[in-house]
């Protein structure tokens, strides 16, 4: 490996270090009991301790996050698709959107589970969908009504149809917004699958792990469960990196060109 | 000759909040096959919109546009398009490309031939050696230069060309038109092009149209007659001076500066032949 790739992989580790290292000292420097204050070696134990039920729940958390992100992907895109392509429904959609989106989802949290009572997997889903489509509806919708419109005139005096278009050049030119938009959906989708779990227990997911470690005042358990959850989002949002550099890896410029 | 496109009384007007906007007004033109037509013309004169109505993209509210003997109505894939933005596609490479109007044309070429013909075409035009490159890592002569061959690939019978050399610096410019010649040497087409360089038109036409003022007609029509093949220096001789003297003071008519009354080159003006001078 080269000097470049080592250096990438050591100054964010040095870094992840010192911090816990820091944490640490704090505690100890100010003699914090458990209970007010976890110290990063807490976490180790208790990880052990729980080393079952962390796979359990992090299995339920990541699964349902991934099916409301797809959920989200599929209605985000199809919505912005329709927006993109008829100023009526963009004009008539948007207030409608915009308004919905600025509903804060944890206040929708008790009501999706009263209306759907007792079917846990498909609120934490719902939730995770209702919280993480509007990115990419927005995203997708500008990225077709900016299509620049020597774009579509190249195709269409050929006389190429509409979908040849979409599919030619719409479509591929809004992927580099469509990525940049599921960054921001995939956190979001994440935080919705949490918040139904915290604020509807029903004993599923790492957010009611985190939850059994409130009730107990286990404090160095909660921590573990955030490191656990921050583990979970570095990696989901690793995905999409991943995807974007196979599906959009043109748009990305090295400098000086 | 046969005409390869004929405008017949072209009357157009765009809707606007503020009521009809006339662009053209009976617009007759007449282009024969295998031949280089400028149009030159004040800003916002309609250019753009005629090469919108050739292409078939639009549809004019009064008069006739025929193609080869077929009164347009739709777009056809025997016109090739190519604008002042080469609007390559950014994830595909050059040689891709040049290669998409085959993907959209029923075309008798066969895959291999296209692709043997993208890489000629890409190597007449001094681009050999960048079919695997992509757009982002080209200069903006050199972007040009692919769109070009991107319309000819599906060898057209009419090139749409709508200041594709507008954007670009002098040299490359120049450079630029030389490699037009040798296109057109190379396989003949019937080409249409738009332009506010006089001394292109000049440089690259058989026949130069001068456009009125909004809303446009035919207003002057001069033969470029320069014989044989042409190089820059040919831009510099007492006829081509003249020319340009010429189309320079029908630009001015036209943007209502000068009249034709008071045309203070009326004398030396080129020998007018049966089609030559003034229109209407």
């Amino acid at each position: 490996m080269s000097a470049e790739t080592w250096r990438k992989i050591l100054v964010p580790i040095a870094f992840i270090v010192a911090v816990l290292a820091v944490w640490e000292w704090l505690v100890w420097v100010y003699d914090l009991p458990d209970f007010r204050m976890a110290s990063p070696s807490d976490l180790l134990p208790k990880f052990w301790q729980f080393r079952e039920l962390f796979l359990v729940k992090s299995w339920e958390t990541l699964w349902r996050t991934v099916a409301g992100l797809g959920l989200a992907v599929i209605f985000g895109t199809a919505l912005g698709m329709i927006m993109g392509f008829s100023k009526i429904a963009r004009e008539g959609l948007y207030p409608l959107l915009v308004g919905f989106n600025a509903i804060p989802k944890a206040t929708v949290v008790p009501i999706v589970a009263l209306i759907f009572v007792g079917q846990h997997d498909f609120n934490t889903i719902l939730i995770a969908f209702m919280i993480s489509f509007f990115p990419i509806a927005v995203s997708v919708s500008i990225g077709l009504s900016t299509l620049e419109p020597e774009y579509r005139d190249i195709l269409r005096s050929l006389g190429a149809s509409n979908f040849t278009i979409f599919w030619k050049i719409a479509l591929p030119k809004t992927l580099p917004e469509f990525f940049g938009a599921l960054k921001v959906a995939v956190t979001l989708a994440f935080i919705g699958t949490n918040l139904m779990e915290i604020v509807s227990p029903h004993g599923r997911g790492l957010g009611d792990l985190f939850d059994s470690g409130r009730i107990s005042a286990d404090y160095p358990l909660m921590f573990a469960v955030l490191f656990a959850l921050a583990a979970l989002g570095i990696f989901l949002f690793y995905i999409v990196v991943f995807l974007e550099r196979i599906f959009a890896g043109w748009a990305e410029r090295t400098p000086g060109q | 000759m046969t005409s390869q496109i004929e405008l017949r009384a072209v009357t157009h007007a765009y809707k606007t909040a503020a009521g009809p906007l006339p662009v053209l007004d009976h617009l007759t033109l007449d282009m024969p096959k295998d031949t280089f037509t400028a149009v030159v013309g004040p800003s916002g004169c309609g250019k753009s919109t005629l090469t919108r109505l050739v292409s078939g993209l639009m549809r004019p509210n009064e008069g006739e546009v025929w193609l080869a003997g077929e009164k347009v109505t739709s777009p056809r894939p025997t016109v090739g398009m190519a604008f002042q933005n080469p609007v390559l596609l950014e994830w595909r490479t050059i040689l891709q490309n040049v290669l998409l109007p085959l993907e959209i044309v029923k075309s008798k070429m066969s895959k291999a031939e296209g692709l043997e013909r993208a890489k000629h075409l890409l190597e007449l035009v001094g681009l050999a050696g960048f079919e695997d490159k992509r757009p982002s890592e080209l200069s903006g002569g050199m972007r040009q230069r692919a769109s070009l061959c991107r319309s000819l690939i599906h060898r057209p019978e009419v090139l749409i060309l709508d200041e594709p050399f507008g954007a670009l610096d002098a040299f490359t410019r120049e450079d630029l038109w030389c490699t037009m010649h040798d296109l057109r040497e190379e396989e003949p087409f019937t080409c249409l092009l738009i332009t506010h360089d006089l001394r292109e038109s000049v440089f690259l036409a058989d026949q130069v149209i001068v456009l009125s003022g909004r809303p446009a007609h035919a207003q002057y029509v001069l033969n470029v007659d320069i014989p044989g093949n042409r190089t820059l220096d040919d831009l510099y001789t007492p006829k081509a001076v003249e020319m340009l003297a010429v189309l320079r003071h029908q630009i001015q008519v036209a943007q209502g500066r000068a009249s034709t009354a008071d045309e203070p080159l009326a004398e030396h003006a080129p020998a007018a032949s049966a089609k030559e001078g003034m229109v209407q």
